[in-house]
């Protein structure tokens, strides 16, 4: 039997890796990332939850002792945070390329300097070219459900890879609400132990973790590519599978609200999504045919089930978290590059908002529909939410 | 929508009370938010928390700017423009050892929530106990919710006292409890 609870972002994110069953945790406290690390480590002092914790000194040797232990076929879980991501960064690629299939969580929070504990997604936007699948939640519920569909999907025989859940800083991992707790027996046949051939065994001995010169080296990372690839399709299934155990389902890849006959679409990552929808519903009852779009994989990125939402738009906008300093927000470019490959040239606007935890509101969400209805071409990209003008041209 | 700001000082609880809150309207069917106001906090330092109660799932998580309620722990927060926070119909409710009389808007419900818990608790702690003025005004916070949170998410020991103490409150602000 299931229970509801009244927790964090954070806290149902430990409730679903304490599910998931992990035998070996490897983390390093850092805000908003925190609460999560230790109510792990409640559950291992008070054994509900048997797992070896590992208490590391830093980020690196955090992710680094978790390829370890997942070199040894176990299941491992790790949490990080902005600067910790970044620490860890030269780590990422040896356990995607290494096809370890950890699971990580990642509580997004802006870059430094200027320093700042509040959210962004410029941490793990960051890394989009790590070789880890990427995936944003909305709320507490949903990252629970998807701290166990992420194991399902990294183990995955065709995908084999590690998967980072994004949380927003604060806004979800501190935020408490309503949230139900499978019981270890409603998830036991949807979530086995894991187990691999791939992995350090005397018996069946494997090569791990190798060098490759230049006569494959380029066709291991099409092997990379591929399987990144996979994971759209097998993330619906597992998705499907989830909402016949539980009746809750988040629509893979990507998820569209009223995008069939939208004229205007914007395009959301994380918790923000769920005001966007209530913007659409307001713009719908003016009599614009307003939709929404989050993006919930952006890698590997969904561009067929992404164009899918977008055939008949007038203009798209992204919403995003980000920028890459000198050009635009790295969401908008993976977007425009889906949009060119499909022969779409519907007007495509970037919204650059909420850094450094700036808040995003209803009236800024409004913003971003009026620039699209008012074909304010001349500014594709800009900045919203400023206390100052944006005057780059 | 519900909408409460609670303001205190960093350890006299007012984020654990919003959760409290929170957790109350869950029982009584609602959808509820609470959250602390992000960022460092220290002892003594003022911060503020967040309920947000609803018939509907709560899409906003930006912190609140117009409330129903406002929840003041430590009347030392206390200013006048606190009221320009309050929707039209909202109340402020304030822990403080002034008289009734002192705060003459009539949007402020005030009582000395700390002389009780320094009798019940034996601490100068008011978080809970200032539920208690809410009970009274509000038809959708119920005693009985408010007492099965508290039990479920407060440690034991602390729990016991803080139902003694709300109890205590609601009876001396009139509250007629559960309907």
């Amino acid at each position: 039997m299931s229970e509801i609870r009244f927790i964090s972002g954070d806290e149902a994110f430990a409730q679903g890796v304490r599910l998931a069953k992990p035998q070996v945790i490897s983390a390093y406290p850092i805000t908003p990332q925190t609460i999560v690390v230790e109510r792990l480590a409640d559950m291992v002092e008070d054994g509900s939850l048997n797992s070896e914790f590992v208490h590391v000194e830093s980020e690196h040797s955090a992710m680094m002792t978790a390829m370890g232990a997942s070199a040894m076929g176990a299941r491992v879980f790790t949490a990080t945070s902005s600067q910790g991501l970044l620490y860890m960064a030269e780590c990422l690629t040896y356990v995607s390329g290494g096809r370890f299939p950890i699971v990580m969580m990642n509580a997004n929070r802006a870059t430094a300097l200027p320093w700042s504990i509040y959210g962004d997604h410029r941490d793990s936007l960051s890394q989009l070219d790590s070789g880890w699948i990427q995936i944003y939640v909305e709320d507490a519920q949903e990252s629970l459900d998807m701290a166990l569909e992420a194991y399902r999907l990294a183990e995955s025989e065709n995908v084999r890879l590690p998967v980072m859940i994004n949380l927003d800083g604060f806004i979800l991992t501190h935020t408490y609400e309503a949230v139900e707790i499978p019981s270890e027996e409603d998830v036991r046949d949807f979530l086995k132990p894991r187990e691999t051939w791939d992995k350090l065994d005397f018996d069946n001995p494997v090569s791990m973790a190798f060098t490759v010169g230049p006569e494959l080296n380029e066709e291991f990372n099409l092997l990379h590519h591929k399987a990144a690839l996979a994971a759209i399709d097998e993330l619906d299934r597992i998705d499907k599978e989830y909402a016949e155990l539980t009746g809750r389902s988040y629509g893979g890849s990507v998820n569209g609200y009223l995008t069939e006959d939208a004229d205007y679409i914007l395009i959301t990552l994380g918790s923000i999504s769920g005001l966007v929808r209530d913007t659409v519903d307001e713009l719908r009852a003016e009599g614009i045919k307003a939709g929404v779009v989050k993006i919930r994989m952006i890698r590997p990125f969904p561009t067929d089930e992404l164009l899918k939402h977008l055939e008949n738009v007038i203009a798209v906008g992204t919403l995003e978290r980000d920028i890459s300093f000198g050009y635009e927000g790295t969401v908008y470019t993976n977007v425009n590059s889906a949009l060119h490959k499909g022969r779409n040239f519907a007007d495509s606007y970037d919204f650059i908002g909420g850094i450094g935890g700036r808040d995003i509101s209803k009236e800024i969400i409004r913003e971003c529909f009026e620039a699209m209805i008012n074909k304010e071409t001349d500014r594709l990209v800009r900045f919203v939410g400023l206390e100052v003008e944006d005057d780059v041209r | 929508m519900k909408e409460i700001t609670w303001y205190g000082r960093g350890g006299q609880g007012a984020f654990t009370a919003s959760r409290i809150l929170g957790a109350a309207a869950m029982f009584r069917g609602y959808k509820s938010l609470a959250f602390p106001s992000f960022g460092p906090e220290r002892r003594g330092a003022p911060i503020r928390a967040f309920t947000k109660i609803s018939d509907k799932r709560i899409v906003d998580r930006s912190i609140v700017k117009k409330n129903d309620y406002i929840i003041v722990l430590d009347d030392s927060l206390y200013s006048d423009k606190l009221l320009k926070e309050l929707k039209p119909n909202g109340y402020l409710l304030i822990n403080t050892k002034k008289p009734a009389s002192f705060y003459s808007d009539s949007r402020i419900i005030s009582g000395d929530i700390k002389a009780n818990a320094e009798l019940i608790l034996k601490l100068p702690i008011v978080n809970i106990g200032i539920l208690g003025l809410l009970i009274g005004i509000d038809k959708d916070i119920n005693l009985s919710d408010l007492e099965k949170s508290i039990t479920e998410y407060m440690p034991e020991k602390v729990a016991r006292k803080n139902v003694e103490l709300l109890h205590k409150i609601n009876e001396l602000s009139g509250g007629n409890g559960d309907d």
